[in-house]
């Protein structure tokens, strides 16, 4: 019965093919649309909660200087209030699961004829597991080389693709700031951070190293921040609360003053970032949906015409027997094969898409079974809902005024 | 009798609105037809044998009066009865043939199988099988328009027969037809009821009427003769 139906409706269909493909496009569009808005939506997400995770989860950044001191207001991290045994202490707190002191300065890094500006990074070899970074060839320098303040570096990806082209840095020797380092390892690829930046174009050096001997630090033993990784999320902020207890017992910061310190959360300025993605993608599919419904409007209206131009064959189907329901049935069908072949057609043409952006463009696209199966049932849905009223129109006829119909 | 009449209309009534009042065009039919018999209905235009026949085949609802279709009161059931009522106890035969001009002619006659849900391989066979006794059975797969006006009536007549229906209405089935192939529909009609089938034919020509065993001749709507068909209309053929 359904299956003879069935028939019948793509044998309508096939009769029909210019029309039917016409009413089928707005289907095609709309879905397509859909499924590569959804797709862009998803890599743009993706592409932000990648970098997100590359920057280290649960970190905190505790910045050196306060917003204000006294009088004169001065940027975080001018002042020289951080120091080694700082980090020592806030390393011991229980929670945290490592922290990185780290002195940043700019120099130039030179190797044979090849020159090249980058940030250089004074740390220590926890840097590493802190902000979740792998080692690519070579080894990071250990605590003998912080404690002996040794000249060895660790290159980043871009800073050994410019000095070393594709040679092997490891046992090189480079010069920063006319001092002869010896290359120790080379860290692995990480690209963009969220706002950008190369985060491969940047020397790791032991933080004793560079304040003795590249930057100078001001007072003994002060960096510039800590990065703090803590054990999970759920730990985050009792972890802050301790880390700003005992960083202002330690700088003997009074009650009530404000601290010479920052303590920065980056967990909370990236969910901000990931729920801003989220949002444009929601955006995004919901322009694109706008076009569905536009489509099943198109739907509607051809099979308004379809039941007029159809009225004698349906006088034809009562009177040998067609019951209401079966007329109803038999055009709700069509509208629902007409909607589901063109969604069929949509998503073929929406991954296509998604295909062709994502390897024309910069914009990466993920196509996700939801997304497909989300564009399959409200076509599915659309098909039912405008094509019940010209149905429900078709099943109400009279079989005589039908019949009589020209 | 014993048996039971296949049709018995007891003062059947059926008027229109228009905007010039009401038109009686039934005032008041009786009329019974029992199971075997043929029965040709006659009348001038507008003596209301159309509508007649719209109401015996249960496509059309009478204003008034009582209608009872092989026992059962028409005028009580619903819609889904009288879908199940139009495809099982009727064959209904137009003047027009209204075949589906998209499906083959064993498509168009087992339509109403698909609508009594009937398998498809069954639908097939029988549909088949009436083709072949109207003389169609070599072109199954043939579509409407590739026929002749003849052939399609017979491809009509196997889609009215194909439910096996208790009875065959036929509206001016040879109104479209040459005076020939008129006389073969005719007799396809006439070889039907001597296997038992009950016929009711509209016909305004009385040679088509001659073939039928019993005449009803209507004027303004009501019966204004029943009873055999007159010798002069054998005649005039």
């Amino acid at each position: 019965m359904i299956l003879a139906m069935l028939r019948e409706a793509f044998a309508a269909m096939v009769a029909n093919r210019m029309r039917a493909a016409l009413t089928m496009l707005g289907m095609v569009i709309g879905v397509a649309a859909v499924i590569l808005m959804l797709a862009i939506g998803r890599g743009v997400e993706d592409s932000v909660s990648k970098s997100i995770a590359s920057m280290g989860s649960n970190l905190f950044i505790v910045l050196s200087g306060s917003a204000a001191q006294g009088g004169l207001r001065m940027g975080s991290g001018n002042a020289p209030t951080l120091t080694l045994d700082d980090a020592t202490a806030i390393n011991e707190l229980p929670g945290v699961v490592a922290d990185a002191p780290t002195l940043p300065g700019g120099a130039q890094v030179v190797y044979g004829s090849a020159n090249w500006g980058t940030q250089v990074n004074g740390t220590i070899p926890d840097y590493l597991e802190v902000s979740s970074w792998a080692v690519a060839s070579g080894a990071i320098f250990d605590d003998s080389d912080v404690r002996g303040a040794t000249r060895v570096a660790m290159l980043g990806q871009t800073v050994a693709d410019n000095l070393f082209g594709g040679e092997d840095p490891v046992g090189r020797t480079i010069r920063i700031k006319n001092a002869p380092f010896v290359v120790v390892g080379v860290m692995s690829r990480r690209g963009q951070s969220l706002d950008g930046r190369d985060q491969d174009d940047t020397v790791l050096v032991p933080v004793t190293t560079a304040q003795r001997k590249l930057f100078g630090a001001q007072f003994q033993g002060t960096v510039r921040f800590i990065t703090v990784k803590a054990e999970s999320e759920a730990a985050m902020p009792r972890v802050e609360d301790e880390i700003n207890a005992l960083l202002r017992e330690r700088h003997r910061v009074r009650d009530g003053a404000d601290a010479d310190f920052t303590v920065r959360n980056l967990a909370a300025i990236a969910a901000t970032a990931a729920q801003a993605t989220r949002m444009m993608a929601l955006l995004l599919g919901a322009i694109a949906s706008i076009s569905l419904v536009v489509g099943g409007i198109g739907i509607m209206n051809i099979m308004l015409v379809s039941v007029t131009e159809r009225t004698r064959e349906i006088g034809i189907r009562m009177a040998i027997g067609a019951a209401r329901s079966h007329i109803l049935w038999q055009f709700l069908l069509e509208s629902i094969v007409l909607s589901l072949v063109g969604c069929l057609i949509g998503v073929g043409l929406g991954v296509a898409g998604a295909y062709v952006v994502s390897h024309t463009t910069e914009i990466t696209t993920i196509v996700s079974v939801g997304s497909v199966a989300l564009g399959f049932s409200v076509a599915a849905a659309i098909g039912v809902f405008f094509g019940f009223y010209p149905a429900r129109k078709a099943s109400l006829l009279q079989p005589i005024e039908a019949l009589r119909f020209q | 009798m014993s048996a039971t009449a296949v049709i018995q209309c007891r003062g059947l009534l059926k008027d229109y609105v228009t905007d010039a009042g009401a038109l009686h065009v039934l005032k008041g039919i009786d009329l019974t037809v029992m199971p075997g018999e043929f029965v040709a209905i006659m009348g001038p235009s507008g003596s209301g044998k159309s509508t007649l026949m719209n109401i015996l085949g249960c496509l059309d609802v009478p204003s008034g009066g009582q209608y009872l279709l092989a026992g059962a009161d028409v005028g009580s059931l619903g819609e889904p009865a009288l879908a199940r009522l139009r495809n099982q106890t009727i064959g209904f035969v137009f003047q027009g043939f209204n075949l589906l001009g998209r499906a083959t002619l064993e498509d168009n006659v087992a339509l109403p199988l698909v609508y009594a849900r009937v398998g498809t391989a069954e639908r097939r066979a029988r549909a088949r099988a009436v083709l072949a006794k109207v003389g169609l059975g070599d072109y199954p797969r043939s579509f409407p328009n590739k026929i002749s006006g003849g052939q399609q009536q017979r491809v009509a007549i196997a889609r009215a027969l194909v439910t096996s229906p208790a009875l065959v209405l036929a509206d001016e089935p040879t109104g479209n037809l040459d005076s020939h192939t008129s006389m073969e529909i005719m007799q396809l009609f006439a070889a039907l009821n001597r296997d038992g089938m009950t016929v009711v034919v509209v016909t305004h020509e009385p040679d088509v009427a001659a073939c039928a065993s019993r005449l009803v001749q209507l004027r303004d709507g009501l019966v204004h003769y029943d009873g055999p068909v007159p010798e002069q209309f054998r005649k005039a053929s």
